[in-house]
């Protein structure tokens, strides 16, 4: 977080503080408006004392609220607190967790990416997908203490950054080919599993790449390079993937796509 | 979840030394269950010690030694890495096989070959915090016994405990007969055979397996076989993937090479007791007999013969049956119908 985006306080935002909370001004001032003193605002906000300067509280109300947690505190200041030293979509990261927090709660709630899902919290469904070392795993299920040193990739990450076409937003920002195909098949109703499923559609490709087998694999013991998969054996290497909305005919069209490198046909089947 | 302290280990020593000091402490490797039953507050370690650094995920041959001209198994590498190794796909494709029959491409990054031998039963009842169950609270009671126990035991089960014991890779490896080699709190090496790792539950089923407390898994030896060219995994679950096992099946077959005869015959089954359960009887029978289907549906009769069924698990006796010949047919085809 910036913590630099607090200090500038406009002249009006200023006399807004002078007036209502005189007592925290200095404090505002120096290390920006925390949560205490949005809260406080909010009170006074909530008895009408703000009525009259409501141009002004407006604009406050909109500017990002940070400072309640800074990254980095002593480790003593959290019980049981480690610090830690991460990179994340390509920056580096430090702060200090709870042992306690998972990587995806740090990734959700204190580094402000929220990509990834909290499906189930258990293990159970794919949604907390992320790239640790290159690898997929389940963040809902990984210590954040244990990632000192790692390299996180979500799916905030997955995009290039830079020129290209700016379907990502105004960021021109160029898709990452999973995200561009999820899209073109439909891949997805509400969305809330797609994060996990490209990214470990994107850790399978490797896989195959590299040429992993899989329990549907007809003979592990021919190792052979580079596996071509079959529609069943993307959908069992995608099982620890669920989709609620049942959107996997074209999650699956959507890898075969990427992984084939050949335009795959929608195909709908109707019973009779 | 409860507050705990974080180390990590530097080496196995010190691993081992966190926790002789500490009853409540307990290793953290790959934790896809240990993590999850401490959200569950099942599981309540008051400190965990990070071994994943410890320098013990290599695969490399044995040579010397009772296990010479085996594979070695780390015990800190990743099941991904065990299940795709040239050495363990060529020459112990059922390891391969089972290890990817388990969980999912996520969960066998991050779990571990040691970590996945102490996997704890998938039982709702130990689960569950609100239920008796011996095996999480001991002298609570069993509320699978007479309660809803179809995913539940069928041999070796006691009136403490029903639950089943859920590892794929396991039960591999019992039909492979390795071997669990441990770094004991002492800093002493010893060996523990794979049937004896794992317990039936009798009267104590808080306790999974021998390990004693701060014991550290270094290892699991393959000794040498001849049953790479038939093998088979067979595992029969409620959905075709990512769930365990309602039940399974490792078949190892050696033939003689003159003929069809059956030299040596390994069937070890999952999802049927505490532990993995090797069929000894049906493996006896089939020594020295031909390899047809009629011979492995005696040697199936005669070893579920034995089988105690719950009140709603009786369907595994007679699926039982017919994977055991299922799988001994998939193997004797070298992994084919």
């Amino acid at each position: 977080m910036d913590q630099n985006e607090n200090l500038d306080l406009s002249d009006d935002e200023k006399k807004l503080f002078e007036d209502l909370m005189p007592e925290d001004l200095t404090e505002i001032l120096d290390t920006g408006v925390n949560r205490r003193h949005f809260l406080k605002l909010m009170t006074l906000a909530g008895g009408g004392v703000l009525a009259a300067q409501s141009a002004v509280a407006e604009q406050l109300f909109t500017k990002p609220i940070s400072g309640a947690m800074p990254e980095e505190l002593s480790a003593a200041a959290i019980e049981n607190g480690v610090n830690l030293a991460l990179n994340v979509n390509g920056s580096a990261r430090k702060l200090t967790v709870d042992s306690r927090m998972t990587l995806l709660d740090t990734l959700r709630e204190r580094l402000d990416l929220t990509g990834s899902k909290k499906g189930c919290d258990h293990g159970q469904c794919g949604a907390c997908t992320v790239l640790v070392n290159g690898q997929r795993v389940l963040s809902c299920l990984t210590l954040a203490a244990s990632c000192e040193g790692k390299t996180v990739k979500t799916i905030e990450g997955l995009a290039q950054t830079g020129t290209g076409r700016s379907r990502a937003g105004d960021s021109g920002a160029q898709l990452h080919p999973m995200q561009e195909a999820f899209l073109k098949h439909d891949g997805f109703q509400c969305g809330f599993c797609t994060p996990g499923q490209i990214c470990s559609a994107v850790a399978l490709l490797d896989e195959a790449r590299r040429g992993d087998a899989s329990y549907v694999t007809e003979n592990v013991r021919r190792k052979t390079g580079p596996v071509q998969l079959s529609t069943e054996e993307i959908r069992e290497r995608m099982s620890g993937n669920l989709c609620r909305c049942g959107a996997y005919p074209n999650i699956v069209a959507a890898i075969q796509e990427v992984h084939s490198g050949k335009p795959v046909e929608q195909t709908f089947r109707f019973s009779a | 979840m409860r507050p705990f302290t974080y180390t990590r280990a530097k080496d196995p020593a010190a691993a081992t030394q966190a926790l002789a000091g500490n009853p409540t402490a307990r290793f953290l490797a790959g934790g896809t269950n240990l993590i999850d039953l401490m959200k569950e507050d099942v599981e309540r370690p008051t400190a965990l010690v990070d071994i994943t650094n410890l320098s013990l995920a290599e695969i490399k041959p044995i040579t010397a030694g009772a296990s010479k001209g085996g594979l070695s198994i780390g015990g800190l590498g990743k099941n991904t890495e065990a299940a795709n190794h040239p050495l363990v796909r060529q020459h112990y494709p059922l390891l391969s096989q089972a290890i990817l029959a388990g969980a999912s491409g996520q969960i066998r990054n991050m779990a571990t070959n040691g970590g996945n031998l102490l996997q704890r039963t998938r039982c709702p009842y130990f689960y569950e915090v609100s239920m008796p169950c011996n095996k999480r609270a001991p002298g609570s009671g069993c509320g699978a016994l007479e309660g809803i126990n179809r995913l539940h035991a069928i041999f070796g089960w006691s009136e403490k405990c029903v639950a089943v014991y859920p590892s794929d890779m396991a039960i591999a490896l019992a039909a492979l007969d390795a071997v669990v080699r441990v770094r004991t709190a002492s800093g002493q090496e010893r060996s523990i055979p794979f049937a004896d790792f794992h317990r039936l539950p009798g009267n104590t089923p808080e306790q999974d397996t021998n390990l004693a407390h701060g014991e550290l898994i270094t290892a699991i030896d393959l000794p040498q076989n001849r049953f790479a060219d038939r093998s088979y995994y067979l595992k029969v679950r409620d959905r075709a993937s990512y769930a365990f096992a309602l039940l399974s099946v490792a078949a190892a077959l050696e033939v003689s090479e003159t003929g069809n005869r059956i030299v040596q015959a390994r069937i070890a089954m999952g999802g049927v007791a505490h532990k993995p359960w090797r069929a000894l009887t049906a493996e006896k029978m089939l020594i020295g007999q031909e390899a047809t289907p009629a011979n492995f549906k005696r040697a199936a009769d005669a070893e579920m013969a034995a089988a105690q069924p719950l009140e709603h698990n009786k369907f595994k006796v007679e699926l039982g049956n017919r994977s055991i010949v299922l799988a001994l047919q998939m193997a004797l085809n070298g992994g084919k119908a």
